[in-house]
């Protein structure tokens, strides 16, 4: 782990320390691994690829937190949530009401969970326990009401608008049950859409050969390279869902968030993508939160967890590790 | 980038976005054509003012003038001489003028202009306006023997015919005065309602269409051999020489149809270079009386300006002195009203105007320039094109809300497609450029096509207007009224350039509002969205 990612302790009061990451709107999207790869090469490739900006200001704040940090960041490793492996995502007291008119729905009333870097972790839960508005919060697509957010323990629930789309952009990959690719794209350009967004107009042009061999990799590791022309409405469910993996990796995220990720696929494409997810999770050691309603999905996840109107099941097994 | 893609894309996808610049293209392209024909106007009627009128005029408020026009000019050399490239003195008098046809006489109220034929040619574009293709080289007052344009030389031979005026000049001017002595020996014989019979033998050589032309030759009352013949020896000999505006003396008469159904015109002359005419004007001096003389039609001026056309009669100034009484009979010192001058090229005008201004006294001299004589008909163009402006720029600030309307119904059709775009970082800035980029695009994409249309059209304006003339069976441009036979239409590159960045700017400004509509949408709203 590096010591710029090392996490911080939220204090006692559950006030965390102010965060001293600094999700760039400009850090540039890294080159992808081949299959895995380590992650920390990853990332430290990630950092070399950057411009000048960004990578002082990485460094920068790497320094300003570590002085922050004192002695406790002083180690290898920041300190652990309970002291073991160390979280990657984790999520303390969330709450979010939903307004129904002049009617307050509470959609979550209180999650705390803890995701391990590496860990493929699957929330379940009926329709409406509100598992897609936690997996949207994680994916900072939304602000809770109360609680907070820590990647890499670093606050990033109350980060403004730019830095969120940054850390989206860089750190993040989600996938949907509707699969959400770009109609009017290809699917090559639908994985190259990451990229696009993390570059300028002239970094994507100086970059644009090895961007493009970067996507077509990874649609050929999805088993697209025959389709990469293509636009998604030519394409099977399976194949789209493949797509968007395929568009969800090519920012060398460090985290999968899956919605409902087979919930719109028949029993053969929806195991084939399951399938894809665990092989990602052991050879990239990619951390994946999956949320669920089937619980045959949610029993091959690592660890699982359950959503209850809003708040987690007791008996689901420990929501912190 | 991906900006560039998706807009690109969606330009390349959306339909009706491209239906809603329509009226951007059309809005361009009716703007190009109408500043262009505006500008051709403009252009054209400034340069025959400006060809007509010399540069420079240094009048006298009153019409019996200054004396002593030559210590005038070489006063105004002293003051700009090296500024100017010719002078030459003239007057100008109201007058009326009569001339028969048949047996009544037409009377018009005129300016008559009295010129120096050897310098007047030099300071304005006098003799180009001329039907005698000698006297434009050099305008003599004497009649010419025959060779009068049968056609209008500025339009080309394909203009309406002007057969009349095969016959005009000295030979018309003897026949004429052969047949009034004919007749005036007929009249004394019994038998005076006869049909003309001894002016048949030129009727046969008169267009049978011509009614007028005919009794025009034919005339068999010669009032004129009456009051004047001892001066002009019974018509044989030439008076005193003027120069007819072209409108004074004939008219255009419809002549049947062409094959594409518009009407054919020619022209029918009341009189010829050749006829006689009477002239009645002040004299100098207080009050003053009126006097008349006889003078002989040398040619026609005609500068397509109808109102000098209709207006202007020029004869010499030597003459025109004489008789309104303006030469001092013991210095033989001449009076004029007012000098013509003409600027060397690049000179301004109205500082010359000015810096003579305040050498004369304006109390008794007016100088003004070409621009402040007609200042009334070029700022009126000026406001027409103007209001024009105004009225068709509204036009594709209406396509704008167009465009506004239809963006907003792309951005909720596009709902889910920004949440994505966010769910994949990008930020609301950029969803709002996507959609300003859109709008661009679509302006540029509308104005560019209205540029092209709009060009196209300026280029084949005459063809189209003959082909709308042609389908309605009423042409769209008729030359008797404007008295241009082609719609002069000259394109400006700097006005072009204006509407086609008006109409994108309009296009960007439209998009605004739905591109921060997009912008602000929420991502999780928004991926919901089906």
């Amino acid at each position: 782990m590096s010591d710029r990612l090392s996490p911080c302790e939220p204090d006692s009061a559950g006030r965390p320390m102010d965060s001293p990451l600094h999700f760039s709107p400009d850090a540039p999207a890294g080159p992808l691994l081949g299959g895995g790869a380590d992650r920390e090469g990853g990332l430290d490739q990630r950092r070399r690829a950057g411009t000048g900006p960004s990578e002082a200001d990485s460094d920068g704040s790497a320094t300003a937190r570590a002085a922050l940090l004192g002695e406790e960041a002083g180690g290898e490793a920041g300190g652990h949530l309970r002291g073991d492996p160390p979280a990657q995502l984790s999520a303390v007291d969330l709450k979010k009401n939903y307004q129904k008119g002049p009617v307050v729905i509470p959609v979550l009333r209180g999650v705390s969970l803890s995701v391990r870097e590496g860990e493929m972790l699957a929330i379940v839960g009926k329709s409406g326990s509100g598992k897609s508005t936690l997996l949207h919060l994680l994916a900072t697509l939304d602000v809770p009401d109360a609680g907070e957010i820590y990647f890499d323990g670093q606050r990033v629930d109350h980060l403004a608008g730019l830095e969120r789309d940054a850390l989206r952009n860089g750190y993040l990959g989600m996938i949907f049950q509707f699969y959400h690719l770009l109609p009017e794209l290809t699917t090559l350009e639908n994985v190259l859409m990451p990229l696009m967004i993390g570059e300028n107009v002239w970094g994507y042009v100086r970059r644009r050969r090895q961007l493009r061999q970067t996507a077509a990799g990874l649609l050929e590791m999805v088993g697209l390279g025959h389709r990469l022309r293509h636009r998604p409405r030519e394409l099977s469910g399976g194949e789209m869902q493949r797509a968007a993996i395929a568009r969800a990796l090519v920012g060398n995220p460090r985290i999968l968030l899956a919605d409902e990720p087979t919930g719109n696929l028949d029993f053969a494409s929806g195991r084939e993508i399951l399938e894809l997810l665990h092989r990602l999770n052991a050879e990239r050691k990619l951390t994946i939160v999956m949320v669920t309603h089937d619980p045959s999905i949610a029993e091959q996840a690592d660890r699982t967890i359950r959503l209850v109107e809003g708040q987690l099941e007791p008996g689901a097994g420990p929501a912190r590790l | 980038m991906y900006k560039l893609l998706l807009s690109w894309r969606y330009l390349r996808t959306r339909y009706i976005a491209l239906a809603s610049i329509v009226s951007v293209t059309l809005g361009v392209a009716t703007m190009i054509v109408v500043n262009s024909v505006m500008h051709g106007f403009t252009t054209e009627m400034r340069n025959r003012i400006h060809g007509i009128l010399s540069d420079v005029v240094f009048e006298s408020r009153t019409i019996d003038g200054f004396r002593d026009a030559e210590w005038h000019m070489d006063r105004i050399s002293q003051i700009a001489g090296n500024e100017i490239a010719a002078m030459t003195p003239t007057v100008v008098v109201p007058a009326m003028l009569n001339f028969q046809v048949g047996e009544q006489w037409i009377t018009k109220p005129v300016q008559l202009i009295g010129i120096d034929p050897e310098t007047q040619g030099q300071v304005s574009d006098f003799g180009h306006y001329l039907q005698h293709p000698v006297n434009r080289r050099q305008l003599s007052f004497e009649l010419r023997e025959r060779g009068y344009d049968t056609y209008d030389h500025q339009a080309g031979p394909n203009s309406r015919p002007r057969k009349q005026m095969a016959f005009a000049g000295m030979g018309y001017r003897r026949r004429m005065a052969e047949s009034r002595r004919f007749l005036a020996a007929m009249t004394a014989s019994p038998g005076q309602n006869l049909p003309p019979q001894p002016g048949a033998g030129e009727d046969a050589s008169i267009p049978p269409a011509d009614p007028f032309a005919g009794v025009n030759l034919a005339d068999p009352f010669s009032h004129k051999e009456a009051e004047d013949g001892a001066a002009a020896d019974s018509g044989y000999e030439q008076h005193t020489g003027l120069v007819m505006g072209i409108a004074l003396g004939s008219f255009p008469q419809q002549i049947g149809k062409k094959k594409d159904g518009t009407p054919e015109y020619e022209d029918v002359f009341l009189v010829l270079p050749g006829d006689d005419v009477k002239l009645t004007f002040p004299t100098a001096g207080m009050p003053p009386q009126a006097v008349s003389g006889v003078f002989t039609i040398v040619d026609f001026y005609e500068s397509k300006m109808s109102e000098y056309d209709s207006s202007f009669v020029f004869m010499p100034i030597r003459k025109l002195q004489q008789m309104r009484g303006m030469i001092d009979p013991t210095t033989q010192v001449a009076m004029v009203n007012s000098i013509q001058i003409k600027l060397k090229p690049g000179v301004d005008g109205s500082a010359l105007r000015d810096r003579l201004q305040a050498e004369f006294h304006p109390e008794l001299y007016v100088v003004s320039t070409w621009q402040d004589k007609q200042s009334a008909l070029l700022a009126a163009v000026q406001m027409e094109t103007a209001i024009l402006n105004i009225l068709l720029f509204l036009i594709i600030a209406v396509a704008g809300f167009g465009i506004l309307a239809i963006f907003f119904m792309i951005v909720v059709e596009k709902t889910r497609d920004i949440g994505i775009l966010k769910s994949l970082g990008a930020s609301g800035w950029g969803v709002m450029g996507i959609f300003l980029s859109y709008g661009l695009a679509l302006g540029l994409l509308g104005s560019g096509v209205g540029m092209g249309l709009g060009l196209w059209l300026v280029a084949k304006i005459n063809w189209i207007a003959d082909v709308l003339g042609r389908i309605t069976g009423r042409p769209v441009f008729d030359p008797e009224i404007y008295y241009f036979y082609k719609i002069p239409a000259i394109v400006d590159p700097f006005t072009v350039t204006w509407i086609v960045c008006g109409a994108v700017a309009i296009a960007v400004l439209a998009s605004v509002l739905p591109a921060i509509r997009a912008a602000r949408m929420h991502p999780v709203e928004a991926l919901r969205y089906e």
